[in-house]
C-alpha cells in the first residue's frame, strides 16, 4: 500500500538528509508504528507519505514515495485526498469549519462526493467513533479526546486507504488517549485501513503495532515485526524495558503478555525488600508554601474548590487529573499570576503572599513555568533572552546561562529559541524563571511532547531542583514520568482534591494512573524498571 | 398560511433573507417620510423577535441600531455646524457664532442661524441611513453568514473560504493574546510601551503564523483547492468576465437609485452587468468540481419572504405619492400614504411565513450531559 523506494530527504540549509536511502514496505490493513527519538525525521517520513514533503515543506526528496501505486512526485497532496487521510498532534489547528458535522463533511466536499453519499458517511461516522451526540456541537467547545476522534472522523469521510497520525494522544490524558486508541484499532480492525501512527508515549500503543518502524537517528530507517525491532531499538516503553531486563525471548508488548510471562520474576524478587523509589530528603520540616481555600472561578464554573495543600522542601509532587480538572487553574493561582476568587497562600518563613507581593517579588518566591512555555519568549536569540533574564531578575547567585548550562548543557547562544527542540526550550525557559531563585517551582505539563531520553533529562533536573531545598510541582498525565520522578501525587477532579499522598500508594490502587510496572507485578509495589533491577541486582 | 412539513423548525434559505432584506433596504431608499421609516424599523424588530436564533451573530442587531443612532447624531451635528442659512419664513433655534472662511474656501459656511426645518430634514435624512444599515443588519441576524457564503458560486468558493477561516482565527488570536499576556506576568521586568507590546506581539504572531501554516497544511491534505480542468485563458476569461459584469452592476445601481443620471446609466446597465457576471460565474464555476452537504433548500417560505422584500421595493419605486418625501417647509406632520405602509407591512409577513428557528444545539443534545466524561467507545 505504501512503498518508499530509496528515498532521501533534504531540507535547504540542513547540513544533511534528514531521511537516507529508505526503502519501505507498508501493506495493506497494516497497523505501523513510527519509533525514534524526537528530531529523528518521524514527522519528516509520515509527511512524505501524502506528500506535504517535499511539496508543502519544500526540501528535494530523491527516490520514489508511491501510495497504491500512485506517486507522490505527480501528485500534491490535496490530490492524494481521497487516499491518505492525515490528523496532526493538535486537531484544533486543523479544523476548517465550526461546527462537527461540517467538519466531518469538509473533505468529501472537496472530493465532489455525492450529496447523498455524504450524507450517508457522515452518519456511519458520527456512529463508528461514537460523536453522534456532539454533532451540532461547536468544535472548540469539546473536550480534547473528542476533538481528536472528530479530526480523525473528517478524514476518514473521505474513505481513504491509508491513515496516517503524527501523536495523536500527545495532548491528551490517559482516559481520553484510550479512546482515541480504540477508535483507531477498531478501524484497523473492521474497516482494514492502513494506519501509520508516531508516538512518543509508547506504553500506550505498542501492543497494537503490525509493524515497528525504527528511526535510530542517521538518517536510515529500519523495519520489522515488533517483538524483534524492541529487542534493539534506542527508545522503549516500561514494558520492553521489563521484558529486556529479565531477558524474556520473545518480547512481551502488552501488559497481559508480561503478566502471564512474569510469574518466576514475581517469586524471585518478592522475597527481597522493596526499594525505595526515590532517595528521600532531609524530611519534612514547616511547609515551604501553605495553600488554604484556593478557589478559582471563571464566571459561573468553578475550576478550582477550596484546595488546601502544603509542600515542602526537597519534594517533588505530581499534579494529575483528566483535561479540565482544574491542573492549571490551581498552578497559576497559586504562583499569584492567575485568577483567584477565595483562599489564602504563604510562602516561606515570612508568610508572604505572591499575588500581594508585586510580580518582581512574587517570582521570587513562586516560578511557573506555563504549559506554552514559548509564550514567555519573545527574543531573537537564546543570549537575549539569557541576557534579558538577567536584567530583569537583578543580583543573583548565577547567571542565567551558568543555570542553563547546568540543567542542559551546550546551547548555542545564537540559536532562536524557535529552532529549539521542545526539551531544550523548556530547560530556556526554566532557567530564565530560575534565575529569580524562587524556592517553590510549579512546572505545567513540561512533559508533553518530550520523548524518553528527553523526559529522563527532566526527570534529572527536577531531582537536582529538590536537592537544593525546593519544592517543585509538576502537572503531568504521564504516568510512568510520575512513577520515576514523584514523591507525592495529589490527584484533582472537578476542581477538587480527590487523592493526595505518596506516589506508590495514590499510582497503583488506580486503573487510569497505575504505570505498566505496577500491573505486571501487582500486588508486588514496583512501580518503575529500575526498581527492579535494583532487587534484582540484590538478588544476585 | 401553508401548513404541513414546510412549517417543521428548520433555518430558512440565507439568500432569501438577504433578498427580502436588500428589498427593504432600496424600499427605505425612496422616502424620507419618518412614519415610513419607523414602521419599517418596527417591522425589522418583529421579524428578528420572531425568527431569529440563539447564535452569537443573531444577536449583532442592537449593534446595527446603535450605529443608526450615531449616523443620525453625525447628520445632525454637521448640519449644525455646516449651517446653510436660513429662509426667513424658517424657526431659528439659536444662532452659532460665524466663522469666518479664507475666500479660496468660499462656499462653505461655519456657524451661523440653525433652525428647526433644517434639523429636522437632517434627522430624517440620517433616519434614512441609519435605516438601510439596519436592513443590512437584520439580513445578518437573521442568516448564518457562513451558511450565507456557503451560496457562493463555484468561482467565488475560494472567497468564502478565506473570510470563513478569517472568521474563524480572530477569536483564537484574542485567545492567544490573553495567553501570552497571562504568561509575560510570570517575567517581571519592563511592563510599558513599545517592549512590552513586542513581548507580547512576537510570541502572539508566531503562534498565529504556525497555526496558519498548520491550517493550509491540513487543507492542503483534505483535497483543498484541486483544480479540476481550468487552463489559464479560462481563468482569465472567467476574470474579466467578473469584473466588467461587477462594474456594469455598481454603475446600474448607482444610476437606478439616484434619479438625476441618464437613463442608460439604470436598468440596462444592471442588466448588462448581471448578464456579464452570471456569465463569469458560470465559465468559473464549470471548472470546479466539489460538492455541498445538506444544502439549504428553497420552498415556499423561501419564495414568500424573497418576493415580501422585492415587492415592497417595487411598489414603493412605482408609488409616486407626495407623502414619501414630504418637505419641513412649511412646517407639517408628515401623512402617512397608504400604499407605501402596505407595501412595508408585506415585508412584515417574513416574520409569520419563514418556518420557526431550530433549536439551540445545546439542548438537543441528549438530556444526561456528560461532555467530558464519555463512554471509552468499545
Amino acid at each position: 500500500m505504501i512503498e518508499f523506494d530509496r528515498v532521501t530527504i533534504t531540507y535547504p540549509d540542513a547540513t544533511g538528509p534528514v531521511l537516507r536511502d529508505v526503502n519501505l514496505r507498508v501493506d495493506e490493513g497494516e497497523l505501523c508504528l513510527v519509533v525514534g527519538r524526537t528530531g529523528t525525521g518521524k514527522s519528516t517520513l509520515l509527511g512524505a507519505i501524502n506528500g506535504l514533503v517535499p511539496h508543502f515543506t519544500g526540501g528535494t526528496l530523491v527516490g520514489a514515495v508511491r501510495i497504491d501505486g500512485r506517486s507522490t512526485a505527480a501528485h500534491p497532496p490535496r490530490e492524494l485526498a481521497d487516499l491518505v487521510g492525515v490528523v496532526g498532534q493538535d486537531p484544533l489547528a486543523g479544523f476548517v469549519t465550526d461546527t462537527v458535522e461540517e467538519e466531518l463533511a469538509y473533505g468529501m466536499e472537496q472530493l465532489a462526493v455525492p450529496p447523498t453519499v455524504m450524507r450517508k458517511r457522515v452518519e456511519e461516522t458520527l456512529d463508528l467513533l461514537g460523536l453522534a451526540e456532539l454533532r451540532h456541537k461547536a468544535l472548540h467547545e469539546l473536550s480534547g479526546g473528542q476533538q481528536q476522534r472528530v479530526a480523525i472522523g473528517a478524514v476518514l469521510t473521505a474513505h481513504p486507504r491509508v491513515l496516517v497520525l503524527d501523536e495523536p494522544t500527545s495532548a491528551l490524558d490517559p482516559t481520553a488517549a484510550e479512546e482515541v486508541l480504540a477508535a483507531i484499532t477498531r478501524l484497523v480492525h473492521d474497516l482494514g485501513v492502513t494506519v501509520v501512527l508516531a508516538e512518543h508515549r509508547l506504553e500506550r500503543v505498542v501492543q497494537y503495532a503490525d509493524r515497528v518502524v525504527h528511526l535510530p537517528g542517521d538518517g536510515t530507517v529500519t523495519d520489522g515485526p515488533p517483538d524483534t525491532m524492541f529487542a534493539t531499538s534506542s527508545v522503549a516503553p516500561p514494558v520492553v524495558e521489563l521484558g529486556r531486563l529479565a531477558g524474556w525471548a520473545p518480547l512481551p508488548l502488552s501488559v497481559r503478555d508480561a503478566r502471564r510471562r512474569a510469574g518466576r520474576l514475581r517469586e524471585v524478587i518478592s522475597a527481597r525488600a522493596v526499594p525505595t523509589l526515590r532517595p528521600s530528603g532531609p524530611g519534612a520540616a514547616a511547609p515551604l508554601l501553605r495553600a488554604k481555600g484556593i478557589s478559582v472561578a471563571y464566571g459561573p464554573v468553578v475550576a478550582v474548590r477550596e484546595v488546601s495543600l502544603d509542600l515542602h522542601a526537597c519534594e517533588v509532587v505530581a499534579l494529575m487529573g483528566r483535561n479540565g480538572s482544574g491542573k492549571s487553574s490551581l498552578l497559576w493561582a497559586l504562583q499569584g499570576s492567575g485568577p483567584r476568587a477565595g483562599g489564602t497562600v504563604a510562602v516561606g518563613p515570612d508568610r508572604a503572599d505572591p499575588r500581594d507581593e508585586g510580580r518582581a517579588e512574587g517570582r521570587r518566591l513562586v516560578g511557573l513555568v506555563p504549559q506554552t512555555p514559548a509564550d514567555l519568549l519573545y527574543l531573537p536569540s537564546v543570549a537575549a533572552e539569557l541576557a534579558q533574564a538577567d536584567a530583569e531578575s537583578g543580583p543573583g547567585p548565577r547567571s542565567a546561562r551558568d543555570l542553563l548550562d547546568r540543567l542542559v548543557p551546550g546551547i548555542p547562544d545564537d540559536l532562536h529559541p524557535r529552532d529549539l527542540s521542545e526539551g531544550q526550550r523548556l530547560a530556556l525557559v526554566l532557567a530564565v524563571q530560575l534565575r529569580a531563585a524562587p524556592g517553590v517551582v510549579l512546572l505545567d505539563e513540561p512533559t508533553r511532547g518530550l520523548d524518553y531520553p528527553a523526559k529522563e533529562a527532566l526527570r534529572r533536573i527536577v531531582d537536582g531542583l529538590v536537592a537544593e531545598g525546593r519544592s517543585v510541582v509538576v502537572s503531568t498525565h504521564d504516568v510512568e514520568f510520575v512513577a520515576a520522578a514523584a514523591d507525592r501525587v495529589i490527584v484533582l477532579a472537578e476542581g477538587e482534591v480527590v487523592a493526595d499522598g505518596p506516589t506508590a500508594d495514590v499510582i497503583v490502587a488506580s486503573p487510569a494512573f497505575a504505570p505498566q510496572v505496577a500491573k505486571i507485578l501487582a500486588p508486588l509495589p514496583y512501580l518503575t524498571v529500575a526498581q527492579v533491577a535494583a532487587a534484582l541486582g540484590e538478588a544476585r | 398560511m401553508p401548513r404541513g412539513p414546510s412549517r417543521l423548525p428548520r433555518a430558512l434559505h440565507p439568500v432569501a433573507w438577504w433578498v427580502w432584506a436588500i428589498g427593504l433596504a432600496t424600499a427605505v431608499s425612496r422616502t424620507t417620510n419618518p412614519l415610513l421609516l419607523v414602521l419599517v424599523l418596527a417591522v425589522l424588530g418583529f421579524v428578528i423577535a420572531s425568527r431569529r436564533t440563539e447564535a452569537p451573530w443573531a444577536r449583532a442587531f442592537k449593534y446595527y441600531l446603535w450605529m443608526a443612532v450615531i449616523v443620525i447624531a453625525i447628520r445632525v451635528v454637521f448640519r449644525t455646524v455646516f449651517a446653510s442659512g436660513a429662509a426667513p419664513t424658517d424657526h431659528v433655534l439659536f444662532t452659532l457664532p460665524t466663522v469666518p472662511t479664507p475666500h479660496w474656501y468660499a462656499g462653505v459656511h461655519l456657524g451661523g442661524p440653525v433652525s428647526l426645518e433644517a434639523l429636522l430634514a437632517s434627522a430624517t435624512d440620517g433616519l434614512r441611513l441609519g435605516t438601510m444599515l439596519c436592513c443590512i443588519g437584520a439580513a445578518n441576524a437573521l442568516a448564518n453568514p457562513k451558511r450565507a457564503l456557503r451560496v457562493l458560486p463555484g468561482a467565488l468558493y475560494e472567497l468564502g473560504v478565506a473570510v470563513v477561516v478569517a472568521v474563524t482565527v480572530a477569536p483564537q488570536l484574542i485567545e492567544s493574546v490573553q495567553r501570552v499576556r497571562r504568561a509575560r506576568r510570570l517575567r517581571a521586568g519592563q511592563g510599558k510601551g513599545l517592549r512590552a507590546l513586542r513581548g507580547i506581539a512576537i510570541p502572539v504572531l508566531e503562534d498565529a503564523l504556525e497555526r496558519s501554516l498548520r491550517l493550509a497544511a491540513a487543507m492542503d491534505s483534505r483535497g483543498y483547492g484541486r483544480t479540476g480542468t481550468a487552463t489559464r485563458t479560462s481563468r482569465r476569461v472567467t476574470g474579466a468576465l467578473l469584473i466588467t459584469g461587477l462594474l456594469g452592476l455598481c454603475a446600474g445601481v448607482y444610476g437606478l437609485l439616484d434619479p438625476t443620471t441618464p437613463h442608460y446609466l439604470g436598468l440596462p446597465a444592471v442588466l448588462v452587468g448581471g448578464l456579464l457576471s452570471t456569465a463569469g460565474l458560470a465559465l468559473g464555476g464549470r471548472r470546479i468540481t466539489r460538492t455541498t452537504y445538506r444544502p439549504d433548500p428553497w420552498r415556499a417560505p423561501e419564495w414568500v419572504v424573497a418576493g415580501g422584500g422585492v415587492l415592497g421595493a417595487a411598489l414603493l419605486f412605482a408609488s409616486s405619492d407626495p407623502g414619501l418625501s414630504p418637505t419641513f417647509q412649511p412646517l407639517a406632520w408628515p401623512t402617512l400614504p397608504l400604499v407605501p405602509v402596505v407595501a412595508i407591512l408585506l415585508a412584515a409577513l417574513a416574520g409569520v411565513v419563514a418556518p420557526p428557528p431550530v433549536a439551540p444545539a445545546a439542548s438537543r443534545v441528549t438530556p444526561a450531559r456528560a461532555p467530558v466524561r464519555e463512554q471509552v467507545p468499545a
